[in-house]
Order: C-alpha cells, then sequence, then structure tokens
C-alpha cells in the first residue's frame, strides 16, 4: 500500500509539473504548485520524521500561499509569451519531452545515489527536467520564480535522503519563501513590454 | 559574546531597522559607520581571549551554535573581515550621493552580513545556501520601481539559482570520495558537477550574459556594488574548497582549467568592451574580466597567487565603487548611458568623467593607479609560467583599454565653444576627489598593503603553503 501511495505521489508530481507548465491560469498554477508540496511531503516523509517532512509542505503551502495574494491584488496577468510558440499543445509537447528525458535518466540516476529510493528519485528528476523546462520557455517573472520553485521541490526531494541537516532544512526553506517574496515582488512590478 | 553575533547578527538587525530610517543620508551614514566599525573590529580585536577594561573582563568567543551546526570565525578570518568590512563601509557611506541609499544602505549591509556567514558557517558547504539567500535579497534591490524586472535581472536569478543544487549535490558525493579517493569515477562525476556549479555561480562564460545586462538596466553605483561583493564571495567560497579538499588542489589540470577559462574571461570581456557604446554594460565587461583575472591569480597555484588575489580585492572595489559612482554622478542628469548620450559630458561633469575614465583604466593595471602594482607582479607570475596565457591577458587587456580610450573622446567630444563647468554636487565633489586621490596613492605607494600580507597566512589552512 505505501509502495502505491510512494508510485501514486509520483504521478502526482508529473500531473502537477506538467499542467503548472501547460495551463496559463495562475489558480490553477497555484493549485498546481501546491499540490507538487504535497507529493514532496509525502515522498520525504518515508525517510524523514513527518514533523521534519512536514516543514517542506508548510513551506511550500505558504510559497503558494504568498504568491496566490499578491496574485489576488495584481492586474490581470497577460499569458502571451512574446518569444516562444504560444500553444498550449506545444507546451504539452515540451512536457512529453521532458517526462521522456526523465525517464531516460531517473533509472541511472537511482543507481547512481544509490540511498535515494526509486520514487524519489523518479519525483525528484521530474520536477527538476520540467522546471528546467518551464524555466526555458517563460519570460514572464512570476512564471520564472514558480519554475524555480518546480526545480528546486526536485532537488529537495532528493537532497532530504542524502542531508538530513535541520539548519540546512531551515536554509532551504527560507530560499523557497524567499523565492516567493521575490515573485511576489515581480507580480506588483508592471509587466514587460510585449515585443511584437 | 561571540564573533558571529559580532559579525553576522549584528548588521542584520541594523540592516533591519536601517530599513525603517527616513532620511536617505541618515542611512548611508548609519550603515557605513557600522560597517567601519566591524571592520576596525575585526582588524583589531582579538579573539578567544580575555580582555580586562577596568573591572569588566570580556572574551570574543569563535563559534556560534544554530540548529546543530555552528558558525565559526577566528582570529585568522579576521583580515578578510576587516577587508569586506571596510570596503562596503566606502560603498554604503557614499550611496547618498550617488542617490541609491534608500535601499542598498540596508540591504547591502544585510546582504554582507549573509556573505560573511557563508564564510563562517561549518560544513563550509552550505556556503551556497547562504548565498542564494544573498542573492534573494539583492533581487528588490536591483528593481527600479514601477518598471518590470529586467531580463538581465531574472536571468542573474535563474543562473545564481541554478548553481544551488550542483554544488549541494556535489559536496554530497565530495564526501564519498574522502571516504574511497581511489573511485575515479565518482571523482570525476563530482568534478563535473562542482564544474558547472561554480561556472552558474561565477558566471563564468556564456553564464555570463547577465553581467552587462543587469549593467544596462539597473543604477550602475547597485549594480557595481552586487558586481564586487558576489563573486568575490563566490571566489572565497570556491577557494574554500580548494583548500578543503587535497584532490581538488592537486590536481594537475586544476591550473591549466583555471587558466584557460580566467583568459577566456578576460578576453571575452576585453573584446565586448572594445566594441561598447553603453558606460553600464562597459563596467560589466570589465567586471567579467575581473572575475578571469582572479581565477588567473589562483591558477599560480602558490602562496604569490593567495596572495595577489587577496591583494586584487582592494584595487578592485576601489576601481569598480570609483566607476560606479562616476557614472551615477552622470546617470542622475542623463538617465541614459549610451555614449550618444553622455558626449561632451566631460565639459559639465569633469570630475565624474575622470573618475570613470581613471578608475577603468586602474582596472586594466595602468601605470600609477591603483590596479597596476598587484596587475604588474600578476603578469610577471604568470609570463613566468605560461607566456601564451600571458599574451591572452595583454589582448584583453588592451581591449578594456581601447574601451577606456573611447570613452574618454566621447566624453570630451562637445562642441569647440562649450564652457567648462561642474555640476557634480558637492558631495559627488568630495566623494570623486577622494576617490581619485587614494586611486593615485594606493598605486604610488603599493607598500601599505604589507601589514595586510602579514597577516594572511592564517586564512587558509592548505592553501599557499
Amino acid at each position: 500500500m505505501v509502495i502505491f501511495l510512494d508510485w501514486f505521489s509520483v504521478l502526482l508530481l508529473m500531473g502537477a509539473a506538467a499542467g503548472l507548465l501547460v495551463l496559463r491560469n495562475w489558480r490553477w498554477s497555484l493549485i498546481l504548485l501546491a499540490a507538487i508540496y504535497l507529493g514532496v511531503f509525502w515522498l520525504v516523509s518515508r525517510h524523514w520524521p513527518v514533523g521534519m517532512a512536514a516543514v517542506k509542505l508548510v513551506t511550500g503551502w505558504m510559497a503558494a500561499a504568498v504568491l496566490g495574494i499578491s496574485q489576488m491584488n495584481a492586474p490581470a496577468e497577460d499569458t502571451f509569451e512574446p518569444a516562444w510558440p504560444e500553444g498550449r499543445a506545444f507546451r504539452l509537447l515540451v512536457a512529453g519531452l521532458a517526462v521522456a528525458v526523465t525517464a531516460a535518466i531517473a533509472p541511472a540516476v537511482t543507481g547512481w545515489l544509490g540511498v535515494v529510493p526509486a520514487p524519489a528519485a523518479w519525483g525528484g528528476a521530474l520536477l527538476i527536467s520540467l522546471g528546467v523546462a518551464h524555466l526555458g520557455m517563460t519570460a514572464r517573472p512570476m512564471r520564472v520564480a514558480l519554475g524555480l520553485l518546480t526545480l528546486l521541490a526536485g532537488f529537495e526531494t532528493v537532497y532530504a535522503f542524502l542531508e538530513g541537516s535541520i539548519l540546512v532544512t531551515a536554509l532551504l526553506a527560507g530560499i523557497n519563501l524567499g523565492l516567493a517574496l521575490v515573485g511576489a515582488y515581480f507580480i506588483h512590478a508592471p509587466e514587460p513590454e510585449v515585443e511584437t | 559574546m561571540n564573533a558571529p553575533v559580532i559579525w553576522i547578527l549584528l548588521p542584520l538587525a541594523a540592516a533591519f531597522l536601517i530599513w525603517f530610517v527616513r532620511s536617505s543620508n541618515l542611512q548611508a551614514w548609519l550603515a557605513g559607520c557600522i560597517s567601519l566599525a566591524l571592520a576596525l573590529l575585526a582588524w583589531m580585536l582579538p579573539l578567544d581571549t580575555v580582555l580586562t577594561l577596568g573591572s569588566l573582563s570580556l572574551k570574543v568567543a569563535t563559534t556560534l551554535d544554530v540548529l546543530g551546526r555552528r558558525f565559526l570565525l577566528a582570529n585568522a578570518d579576521m583580515p578578510l573581515l576587516a577587508i569586506i568590512y571596510a570596503t562596503t563601509a566606502a560603498w554604503l557611506v557614499v550611496s547618498d550621493a550617488a542617490g541609491t541609499a534608500r535601499r542598498l544602505a540596508p540591504v547591502g549591509l544585510a546582504v554582507t552580513a549573509l556573505l560573511v556567514a557563508a564564510q563562517a558557517v561549518e560544513p563550509f558547504l552550505y556556503a551556497s545556501l547562504l548565498i542564494e539567500l544573498a542573492i534573494l535579497l539583492t533581487i528588490p534591490l536591483l528593481m527600479i520601481k514601477g518598471k518590470p524586472a529586467g531580463r538581465g535581472l531574472l536571468r542573474f536569478l535563474i543562473l545564481q539559482t541554478l548553481a544551488l543544487p550542483f554544488i549541494l549535490f556535489s559536496g554530497w558525493l565530495l564526501a564519498g570520495i574522502e571516504a574511497s579517493p581511489s573511485d575515479l569515477v565518482l571523482v570525476q562525476q563530482t568534478a563535473i558537477l562542482l564544474g558547472l556549479g561554480f561556472t552558474l555561480l561565477l558566471s563564468i562564460f556564456p553564464f555570463s550574459s547577465w553581467i552587462p545586462m543587469l549593467a544596462e538596466e539597473t543604477p550602475v553605483y547597485k549594480a557595481g556594488f552586487i558586481f564586487w561583493l558576489l563573486p568575490t564571495s563566490a571566489l572565497l567560497f570556491g577557494l574554500g574548497f580548494m583548500d578543503h579538499y587535497a584532490w581538488i588542489r592537486e590536481a594537475p589540470e586544476l591550473a591549466v582549467i583555471l587558466q584557460a577559462i580566467g583568459a577566456v574571461m578576460i578576453v571575452s570581456g576585453g573584446v565586448w568592451a572594445a566594441f561598447q557604446r553603453h558606460l553600464g554594460r562597459l563596467l560589466g565587461f570589465s567586471v567579467m574580466a575581473e572575475i578571469g583575472l582572479s581565477l588567473l591569480a589562483l591558477s599560480l597555484g602558490n602562496q604569490a597567487g593567495i596572495e595577489l588575489f587577496i591583494l586584487m580585492l582592494i584595487p578592485r572595489s576601489l576601481g569598480l565603487a570609483l566607476w560606479a559612482f562616476s557614472i551615477s554622478a552622470l546617470e542622475t542628469v542623463q538617465p541614459s548611458l549610451r555614449f550618444s548620450a553622455v558626449k561632451g559630458m566631460a565639459r559639465t561633469h569633469p570630475l565624474a568623467s575622470a573618475g570613470i575614465v581613471l578608475a577603468s583604466l586602474s582596472l586594466t593595471g595602468f601605470p600609477l593607479l591603483a590596479g597596476f602594482p598587484v596587475r604588474q607582479a600578476l603578469w610577471a607570475q604568470l609570463a613566468a609560467q605560461s607566456p601564451a596565457i600571458a599574451a591572452l591577458l595583454l589582448a584583453g587587456t588592451l581591449g578594456l583599454v581601447a574601451g577606456a580610450v573611447r570613452t574618454l573622446a566621447v566624453l570630451v567630444a562637445a562642441p569647440g565653444r562649450t564652457t567648462w563647468e561642474t555640476r557634480e554636487t558637492l558631495p559627488q565633489r568630495i566623494t570623486l576627489g577622494l576617490g581619485l586621490g587614494i586611486l593615485f596613492l594606493m598605486g604610488s605607494f603599493p607598500q601599505w598593503t604589507a601589514p595586510l600580507l602579514a597577516r594572511l597566512p592564517g586564512l587558509f589552512e592548505h592553501l599557499g603553503r
């Protein structure tokens, strides 16, 4: 049952991170971000005490809340991406490619890092690859923050199995919140000029 | 009382309080004076020694335990701390005259404290987390109110954040190498990850594009402060790796790699600078070359290399500060820094124009200026080790000189009948006069840095011995 839940978390992470890449509605984006942290919490709690793992969940949800509150008070988000193909189908294709890349490298990551179980390695690698894809496809500051949070969530999923220091956990929580605050700061700045 | 409280927590608390001070002039003075006091304390206060003041006895301990790990600032770290806080004081105290004190004074002090924490944390690998926190803190500083985040700023945030996972992963692998040093595959994997992490963190070509972009998008004085502090901290972090791990320090390929990367940075910076038409971007390309120069100093692999690396920090900071301040003096009257917009401004802003040209020349190692003595020593050492690299250094330097000469030509190119006047404000004139004076004094009397050299050997346990 627990193994099933582990792999279900991986599916959740894949769906949420891919959805974050594909969808442009900010409410859906933040719900998906919150779902990512739920998956990360489950995978990390397999190795860490629940109390420590909950730090990831609470921090992640706080980050999503910070971005949500800022977005609520901001002018409507312009979803047009000036420099990239616009279509949802294209973003879906990129998400598919990122998942395919992960499928190719995740077994190697599992073998390489040894102590990291397969679901955590898969989940982490998925988030990292989809986060990088996200960063590569946007020039919107808010989405840059979302991409970086996704990428860091993936890194933290794997790194939790390698390093259990409380100080590192606290500093990573600070970095996540800092990124969310930077994202909030970006949201309140005017949107960049669109080059057509 | 202990050292991390004095040099990390106190400035962080002070920065928080300074944020709420209304007068930007007072903010600048407070932040500058606190930094200077911390620099003086670092230079004079002995740690782990009982000091008696009348009936009071005081002992400053070296460690502070936080969440099961510790922050350690020992006597050996103090000269470096003195340099860092003294330079920060110089940057911050004149920030009001540069028109940037409102955010730079508190944020600059806090960022400096976080980067000092990065030098103090043990295990030292965690420094990358503190550097990332410092980077996040700089983002509001680098954004202009009412304007969107620029592409340079976004690239800066993305590339610097990407460095974090690479460095932390490689840190975990390094522990494995310590256990089985003969595992060559592991060594290779670790070296690749570590190399990628530092390539991003140090903004090595091709990840350096954000530097000139940021210098173009944001007020140059703020960008200059970041250009001085972050690469310095990243380089010191890299030195920590070299000092801690013998296999990195003793790898025969290390010098070759550092020389190649250093040469690429200097040549690319120099070539771009030679054809540049924007004062801010020109400073950015010079910063790229400076990072390369530091790597070349480290590539020497001996004590002289480490000494040159540390000694370069002072003239570099002075040159960058004067250059950025001079540009900011022009920026207050001419927001565009393109050559076409600042043409002939030497007639109205002669001191600022002199500051721009002389500071840029100082960073190329021009004789009689602050950068010359250290550069000259580096030239001599490099030429003895690798004439080819010295030739590339010459090529890059010529590009930077060309940029400085073109700047001079543009600044003085005013119609013949334009009269000479000085439109800089009084604080700007005083700052520029002092800066120019120190630039010449340091170039003429380099022996003044001798006391610093005498206290440096304890800074690293293994490097340069």
